[in-house]
């Protein structure tokens, strides 16, 4: 029989699920090789050396050894393990979001460098700000990384020019057609009758500030009402392409509900 | 392949797929126990069948801690000589068994059928949560021990219980984590380096 080709990469956990009597099924994301998956032997088990390079949110050195279906984890390294998310679950909850975001948008085996070091950035980011992340950075880091990620998956949102007359949109008054992936002028805006979200004035300036910041000086979001409209327009968008509810919104959600009364 | 040359049995196919279906069983295995069954005397299939059944309709979750059981309240629950003032909460039943060999612990415990896994869908809605806290809020429970698993969905749970736990001023307690028996330094993840540094304890030689 012959040997298993091995090869190294360097990869971020997204998620890991229970496999045979004491695997786990692995996504991960790979510098080289984009999203994979890949099985890690044992690793449900105490005494797995494994186990502790290869939970989700790991930025690990790995060994593999091609499969006939899967990939087998040989070897693995912590190269970061972010602790400090582990010690703040908003920091938490929102690292899982952009885990669940990358899985979901990403194909399999199709490399994109751009990609992992967006993710790679803002695991790094998050765990540094875990215990003192305020809503107006916190929203500023999400709707960044969701632009940013749009942006290499080549989803990239027209903010600037109208998808049916490609004039140009002012911030006047605007809409925005998920379907076309843009902003529509009001001329235009009388074709479409149904799927049209509003884009006030301040809401389009701040996306568009937001798609062409530089990384480390993206604007803050103060307004409360601002936040919710972009929030919800990316979110919107997010869910029409990808035809299903991101799932850990539902807890990032829950979490602010929750803490809202208490701490504020 | 345009036509199928050769088609499985109903029932053969019927019980290959519904073994497929349990966890950690991939296509091959259903395939291998399916012809498995079909060999054995018909008493032993008919026992296993039976015992299928029985495993669904004669158990039940007990409705103070939520472990699978054959009464409710549990044998746990209901025993006087359990220390009624702590609970252990565990992501599964069969953290409970694994516990209960142990022997070292004497309270009681609550099953929250799962852990956190916001990705999976999985809130904390869809565990016994509410319920840990609502029997917390009526009984007088001195400490709580978190022994969630020790991985990511386990942690964020037991953050988010901890959280909830807060207003009702019980001390609530984490399981050690430390390094497994027969592990070797040179290969321990930096994460259970540092919470078995920070659980260090007087060594008493
Ligand atoms: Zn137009
Ligand atoms: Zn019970």
């Amino acid at each position: 029989m012959a040997r298993p080709r091995t090869y190294k990469t360097e990869a971020l956990v997204l998620k890991g699920s229970p496999f045979g009597e004491a695997d786990r099924l692995l996504t991960l994301y790979t510098l080289d090789r984009g999203k994979l998956r890949a099985v890690a032997k044992g690793v449900r088990r105490a005494t797995s050396k494994l186990a502790g390079h290869l939970e989700p949110l790991t930025c690990s050195l790995l060994l593999l050894a091609e499969g006939r279906n899967l990939d087998v984890v040989a070897q693995a390294e912590t190269k970061e393990s972010f602790k400090a998310l582990r010690d703040s679950l908003e920091a938490l909850a929102r690292a899982m979001y952009m885990a669940e975001l990358v899985d979901a948008f990403a194909p399999e085996e199709v490399p994109n460098p751009g990609l992992y070091r967006l993710l790679l950035a803002n695991l790094r980011w998050l765990s540094a700000r875990a215990i003192a992340l305020d809503e107006s950075l916190e929203a500023a880091l999400l709707r960044r990384f969701e632009l940013r990620l749009l942006d290499l998956l080549g989803y990239r949102p027209e903010l600037h020019r109208c998808v049916e007359c490609s004039g140009p949109v002012t911030s006047a008054a605007s809409f925005f057609n998920p379907r076309a992936g843009g902003v529509i002028c009001v001329a235009c805006r009388s074709r479409w009758s149904a799927g049209l979200l509003t884009v006030s004035p301040n809401a389009l300036r701040l996306l568009r500030s937001l798609q062409s910041a530089e990384p480390r000086a993206s604007p803050l979001i103060t307004s409360a009402s601002l936040r919710e409209e972009v929030e919800g327009l990316l979110r919107h968008y997010i869910r029409y392409l990808l035809e299903r509810d991101v799932h850990s919104i539902d807890f990032m959600d829950l979490l602010k509900r929750e803490a809202s009364p208490v701490e504020a | 392949m345009s036509t199928e040359p050769f088609s499985l049995a109903k029932p053969l196919a019927r019980l290959i797929e519904e073994l497929h279906r349990l966890p950690g069983v991939g296509p091959k295995t259903a395939q291998r126990l399916t012809y498995y069954i079909v060999r054995m005397p018909s008493e032993d299939a008919r026992a296993l069948a039976e015992a299928i059944i029985a495993v669904k309709e004669k158990t039940t979750t007990c409705s103070a801690c939520f472990n699978v059981t054959d009464g409710d309240p549990c044998a746990i629950c209901v025993d006087s000589r359990r220390e009624g003032s702590q609970i252990c909460v565990v992501e599964d039943p069969l953290d409970v068994l694994a516990l209960e060999r142990s022997g070292a612990y004497k309270g009681l415990y609550h099953v929250l059928h799962g852990a956190i896994s916001p990705v999976n869908g999985i809130g904390p809605d869809r565990l016994k949560i509410k319920e840990l806290v609502r029997r917390l809020e009526g009984a007088s429970v001195e400490e709580v021990v978190l022994a969630t698993n020790p991985t990511l969905e386990g942690e964020a749970t037991a953050m988010y219980i901890y959280r909830l736990l807060q207003p009702l001023r019980v001390k609530v307690t984490r399981l050690a984590r430390g390094l497994p028996v027969g592990s070797d330094l040179e290969y321990t993840d930096e994460i259970t380096l540092t919470r078995a540094l920070e659980g260090r304890q007087e060594f008493h030689g």
